[in-house]
């Protein structure tokens, strides 16, 4: 009877809606068709008929409607069909088959969107502004923004202002100074340009093929990155999609399709590709892209066999440094660590302000880095400048001081930590080796005089010292990028092992991460999945699962491809990787081959994005394998025309989040980034407000993925029936704002700062714990707890609970020569002491992240950021990337102030401007990663790239053999003057063609 | 009548590049009527981020000083103006009228501090009106200034009295006084941008071992005169600033109880890291 009543009532609701909002009006003019919904038996049952908008409805039960949507009992339909929708109930009936909706997926999908949109057509977001203006939220990779749009145009973005409304701000008391950051939002570069790049000229409007590629006839593989394209309609690109699924399924068997993606996306947690693109390639089944840790690599490889936190891919706690390092710290040293550019990991520019409080404290500064980096310039301090690859020798040497002039904390060497005694008969050169780790010996391997390796040991020993090391300080990122990555990583455990790491004033960190914010508030991160239910692949099942129950996807096909080793599996049909398994230090030792058994070869590329050319190392062999005949379709489905989306047979215009809707905290990945907010001065949790509607002919990933999942009879299992918009809202209600912010308030006013910890409770600093020998204490629910040795809580992940100096891990591993339990000292593969090589190639490239992009995310494409001298040289109308060069190393070779030069080896050649500068020592090139402009001159794949492509240079071999691992500062090159051909190799006279085909038009300046 | 005014701290600008792309956000592609035209998609910097590295390896800073039309109360552009196309408005701020100014490129040229742009589309003179059309639209500061992440921009809308008084407190300079256009753009730590520095680094060596000696007395002289003192630091290293470039001749005396004196002679044209020096031990 109650079922019976609210269907009666659903067609009510559905007519009266109409007609208070002609939105809806509209909406229902979209379909003429018959939905039956009934109980499964028939014993009752109601006919919805909608035609040319009008709504009708009929008791009973009939055959041959559009939809058939049936429940197992009327008890069970009146419970599911009741608002508020109980999702838990709703996906059990979905799952047990008791809740089925049989019929075209369009007209499903239709009529479960017409009833959700029900509740929310009232809904209104956004505050009007002046001019006629209306000021939206959003949030990027670079900070939450204020979105101004006038007539359909966003006119602005802006970092965020609170108000008075807007929860309060911390303080910090330090040696009798108070300190309270700014209440606003800061922004990253690349974040601020962002309205260059929505409005960008290389922006995918409309769907393309390729125009010499025809599915069914010729494909002309070979012309991948050389064809032009040709519109076509939505119709005809996913028809060629689909078509193209199927037939691999069909001809090859599960493995066939390849899911290839980058390591980051647009913001938002719905769109992102851990949520929506992870479900779609569940759903399809597809061989996905293994990634190696990228930002991690030695860490994750290397110092977590000394000291754990495998959870987080081998990188420190992260709690209550900022507070501890301006009251306790005497000094900071800076190794391999640049905030200033890094930003830490999405954090902004929020860290900044803390190290000006530390230079107002008067703690001193130390700086380790081959260039002078923004850091360094900006606060000041020594600047030390080891070759590349050969800071892990640095290290030993400061070791060597600290045991022979007995400057460490021996008594928690005798407490927290094993192995020690080894590793002093290894530096003491009392081991089999013989060799004495002095600042002399380590002087010939870095260039630093030794006298200054002195100075530094002596002067952190006699200091309570920070070690700000990688990119967030707290490790992360930084020298871990080389052949000597992982020894890095490790031997900044060692010392901070030695000098008593978590005792006040000792600790990682260099103000970039450990506010004392509330970590407790919960919002899930864009690692917990977003509506992927995915529960393998992504943090959801940690707690977003519980909070959101929506229908978990898992996918069938068990083949993975190492992203490093793409190319080799796709042109050789091999390729081995090692997988990033954070649940133990064990779980990276268990190889990943590809093909795997019984699956199929890789036949077809779903690549999302276009990034590879320009951010992974020896990047030629991407190109090669996009002209490979192996790969007989690939489809790119991308925001912009960059990279290698023109290789793509088929482009499937995205649009970017500005279009479309999503939910996102600033700088919370969750995950493996677990409790990354704590850069921030103040938790901002985001609406993303959809601004304008997506240009051109582009749609959302979500509807773009939802289409072709259509199209499979997978729609309603992708959505559940739902649009972005309902899924914004079941994140807002899974989270913990309905407690502090009602969703109408939080729709208009579209962010929401999250009230500090109070004094009294805030965390714990990091390591503490485990200096003064208690429980762990920090909140994190890591390690699992199977990986206590004894106690739950007791002492860290490692076999003995303390620091290794001896790993436990490596021993028991024992299979790698590359790295040994100790710590040692192995030259790079390729660096100064490769000699042949060497004397071919006497500089070394060094190519750390670039400060005004994010990855290839606004670089080229007509961004505003290009116009910044220190990112692009405009030169004769053309935008070049910089290659910046010692004054002595280019006057050896005649180069001046942007002149263009050739950077080269055996692998490839890029053309930069040169930048002369003192900032970088003597015998390297200084290049910042990932240009999104490959633009080669000749062929592609095999000639130099104009548009600065350094990882064309880099080379491919992992750190170590056995690791997944990329090493992109092990590089040696050549530079000189750019003779304006596309040779790679040294030019010389007359500039010839490499290849057979000739080169193409240069294109005119972006 | 309050005015504005721009404060830049050369000390605290570490080259984010905010400033120029809070323009170009708020520029181009947009009409502000009345105010300004579209600022081209490249090739203009109506805040430009300057920059000068000093010293050479291992002794080198680097300053940035972001610069822009200086809102001059006797501006050269105004002068240069036909049809009153720039106005001194009574809050201090310089505006290029986009209709008016069409065709006018001699304004160009008038500006001595290079801070007016050609639009070559639109054939119009640009510059940074300090945001005017937010400002009288109730902004409360200009968007450099709101999205510098330093606090290296400030802006006061303040009586000129009250700002000489600032200036006073915080040591603010022009930029280029030889204009003498009386600019409403003031700068802090100037020298960190304009001024040189000698440098070097101080070293003994005791059983054959080198190491940097801390705390060796640097002394600074000129044409006979003493200029100043540094201590050498941990690395040994010592620094004297705020030298005028091409300035001369100079003489650093190295002292140190336990070791001998050592004298060395610069001639001063651009910032110079003198080496390293190595002390005797006194005999």
């Amino acid at each position: 009877m109650k079922f019976a009543l609210i269907l009666y009532g659903l067609q009510w609701a559905l007519r009266v809606t109409g007609w208070i909002y002609p939105a809806f009006k509209k909406r229902l003019k979209e379909k003429d068709m018959t939905v039956q919904i009934r109980v499964a038996d028939d014993s009752m049952g109601r006919v919805f008929t909608f035609k040319a908008g009008r709504v009708t409805s009929k008791s009973g039960v009939l055959e041959g409607c559009d939809v058939d949507i049936s429940v197992k009992s009327a008890a069970l339909g009146a419970d599911l069909m009741m608002p508020p929708i109980d999702h838990l109930k709703r996906i059990e009936a979905i799952k047990a088959f008791a809740l089925m909706a049989v019929g075209p997926d369009e007209l499903v999908n239709w009529f479960s969107e017409t009833v959700y949109l029900m509740q929310r057509i009232g809904w209104s977001w956004g505050t009007p502004a002046a001019n006629g203006e209306t000021r939206y939220v959003n949030n990027t990779n670079g900070g939450p923004v204020f979105v101004y749009e006038k007539d359909g145009k966003i006119v602005r973005l802006t970092p965020i202002d609170f108000d008075d409304d807007d929860a309060g701000t911390w303080t910090i008391e330090a040696r009798g100074k108070k300190f309270t950051p700014p209440r606003k939002t800061s922004i990253s570069p690349h974040g601020l340009a962002s309205k260059s790049l929505i409005y960008s000229k290389d922006r995918n409007l409309y769907p393309m093929k390729r125009v010499d590629f025809d599915p069914n006839g010729e494909r002309n593989l070979q012309n991948r990155g050389t064809s032009g394209y040709q519109r076509i309609s939505w119709d005809e690109a996913l028809d060629i999609v689909e078509a193209e699924i199927k037939r691999v399924n069909r001809q090859y068997g599960p493995g066939a399709i390849l899911a290839s993606r980058s390591s980051h996306h647009t913001w938002g947690n719905i769109g992102y590709y851990i949520s929506a693109f992870n479900r779609f390639t569940n759903i399809i089944g597809a061989t996905q892209t293994m990634l190696n840790p990228d930002s991690w690599e030695g860490w994750y490889w290397g110092a977590m066999h000394h000291y754990g936190h495998s959870m987080r891919n081998g990188a420190a706690e992260i709690y209550g440094q900022v507070e501890d390092c301006l009251q306790e710290a005497e000094l900071i040293v800076f190794w391999a660590s640049d905030p200033e550019v890094t930003n830490g990991v999405y954090g902004s520019f929020e860290g900044t302000i803390r190290r000006q409080w530390a230079q107002e404290l008067g703690i001193k500064m130390i700086h380790i880095d081959p260039y002078l980096n923004e850091t360094a310039a900006f606060l000041g301090g020594k600047w030390i400048a080891p070759r590349p690859s050969t800071s892990p020798a640095l290290a030993q040497a400061i070791t060597y001081v600290w045991m022979t002039e007995g400057l460490y904390d021996k008594e928690y060497v005798e407490k927290r930590t094993t192995g020690f005694d080894k590793w002093q008969e290894y530096i003491l050169g009392k081991d089999e080796e013989g060799i004495v780790r002095t600042p002399e010996w380590a002087e010939e391997e870095t260039g630093v005089p030794a006298r200054d390796i002195r100075a530094l040991a002596r002067e952190w020993a006699s200091k309570k010292t920070y070690l700000a090391a990688g990119s967030m300080g707290t490790t992360l990122g930084g020298a871990c990028r080389s052949a000597t990555g992982a020894q890095w990583a490790r031997a900044m455990i060692c010392l901070m092992a030695m000098q008593g790491l978590g005792k006040p004033g000792v600790n990682f960190g260099g103000l970039q991460f450990g506010a004392p914010i509330d970590y407790n508030f919960y919002f899930p991160g864009y690692a917990e999945g977003g509506f992927s239910g995915d529960l393998q692949n992504s943090g959801n099942a940690i707690s977003l699962y519980q909070r959101m129950p929506h229908l978990i996807s898992m996918n069938p096909t068990m083949q993975q491809v190492p992203r490093l080793k793409m190319p080799e599996a796709i042109l050789e049909g091999k390729a081995e990787g090692y997988p990033i398994d954070i649940r133990s230090i064990e779980g990276q030792f268990f190889p990943v081959n590809y093909p795997a058994p019984g699956h199929s070869e890789v036949r077809m590329m779903y690549k999302y994005g276009g990034s590879y050319i320009g951010t992974q190392p020896d990047s030629n062999r991407y190109v090669r394998m996009y002209q490979s005949e192996n790969l007989e379709f690939v489809v790119a489905q991308a925001i912009w025309n960059e990279g290698e989306v023109h290789f793509a047979d088929v482009i499937l215009p995205a649009c970017t989040s500005f279009e479309r809707w999503d939910i996102g905290e600033w700088a919370n990945p969750g995950g493996y980034g677990y409790d990354w907010v704590g850069q921030l001065n103040h938790r901002v949790i985001g609406l993303q407000h959809k601004a304008i509607e997506p240009l051109g002919e582009s749609k959302s990933d979500f509807q773009i993925l939802q289409e072709v999942c259509k199209r499979l009879g997978h729609g309603a299992y992708f959505s559940e029936g739902l649009t972005e918009l309902d899924w914004v809202k079941r994140v807002f209600d899974a989270s913990d704002l309905p407690k502090h912010i009602s969703w109408k308030k939080f729709l208009k006013k579209g962010y929401f700062v999250v009230p500090p910890e109070p004094e009294q409770s805030r965390p714990k600093t990091s390591y503490r714990w485990f200096a003064e020998g208690r429980k762990k204490d920090v909140p994190e629910p890591h390690p699992l707890p199977g990986s206590y040795g004894e106690d739950f809580l007791d002492g860290l992940q490692t076999q003995s609970g303390k620091i290794e100096f001896e790993s436990n891990s490596l021993k028991r591993y024992g299979n790698d020569p590359e790295r040994p339990p100790l710590n040692k000292y192995i030259p790079a593969w390729e660096g100064i002491h490769t000699s042949e090589l060497f004397e071919k190639y006497p500089l070394q490239l060094f190519s750390p992240h670039a400060r005004y992009s994010f990855h290839t995310k606004g670089d080229g494409k007509g961004s505003s950021i290009n116009d910044i001298e220190d990112h692009r040289r405009e030169i004769d109308g053309y935008f070049y990337w910089i290659a910046r060069l010692n004054p002595a190393d280019a006057a050896a070779r005649g180069i001046k102030e942007n002149d263009l030069v050739k950077m080269y080896n055996d692998r490839g050649a890029v053309i930069c401007a040169a930048h002369i500068t003192e900032r970088v020592r003597p015998g390297m090139i200084h290049s910042r990663q990932a240009s999104a402009v490959y633009d080669p001159v000749g062929k592609p794949g095999y000639s130099a790239d104009r548009g600065g492509c350094i990882n064309n240079l880099t080379p491919r071999r992992t750190q170590s053999l056995k690791t997944h691992s990329a090493a992109y500062n092990s590089c040696l090159i050549e530079v000189e003057l750019w003779d304006g051909g596309p040779d790679i190799g040294k030019g010389g006279g007359t500039p010839t063609a490499a290849s057979a085909d000739p080169a193409p038009e240069l294109e005119p300046a972006e | 009548m309050k005015k504005w005014n721009l404060m830049v701290d050369v000390g605290r600008c570490h080259n984010s590049q905010n400033c120029f792309l809070s323009v170009a956000d708020e520029y181009q592609g947009n009409t502000h009527n009345g105010y300004t035209a579209p600022m081209p998609a490249h090739g203009h910097r109506w805040i430009d981020v300057k920059k000068k590295e000093r010293g050479q390896v291992p002794m080198v800073d680097v300053a940035y000083a972001p610069t822009t039309c200086m809102h001059c109360d006797d501006a050269p552009c105004i002068a240069a103006a036909e049809n009153g196309a720039v106005k001194k408005r009574e809050d201090g701020i310089v505006l290029i009228d986009p209709k008016l100014a069409k065709g006018q490129k001699q304004l160009v040229d008038a500006c001595p501090y290079g801070a007016i742009w050609w639009n070559e589309e639109l054939e119009v003179p640009q510059h940074w009106n300090f945001d005017a059309h937010l400002l009288d639209s109730g902004w409360k500061e200009p968007r450099c200034v709101q999205a510098c992440p330093t606090g290296a921009l400030r802006s006061v809308l303040v009586e000129d009295a009250e700002m000489a008084k600032l200036k006073a407190k915080e040591g603010l300079e022009e930029l280029h006084p030889e204009h003498g256009t009386k600019p409403r753009v003031w700068y802090k730590n100037l020298h960190l941008y304009q001024k040189c520095f000698i440098g070097g680094t101080v070293v003994a060596v005791a059983d054959g071992v080198e190491d940097c000696l801390e705390g060796a007395i640097a002394v600074l002289n000129k044409g006979g005169e003493k200029l100043g003192e540094a201590v050498s630091d941990t690395f040994g290293e010592f620094k004297f600033d705020s030298l005028d470039p091409n300035s001369g001749d100079y003489r650093i005396d190295i002292l140190h109880p336990d070791f001998e004196s050592l004298s060395i002679n610069v001639s001063l044209e651009e910032s110079v890291y003198t080496g390293v020096h190595t002390l005797q031990p006194r005999q």
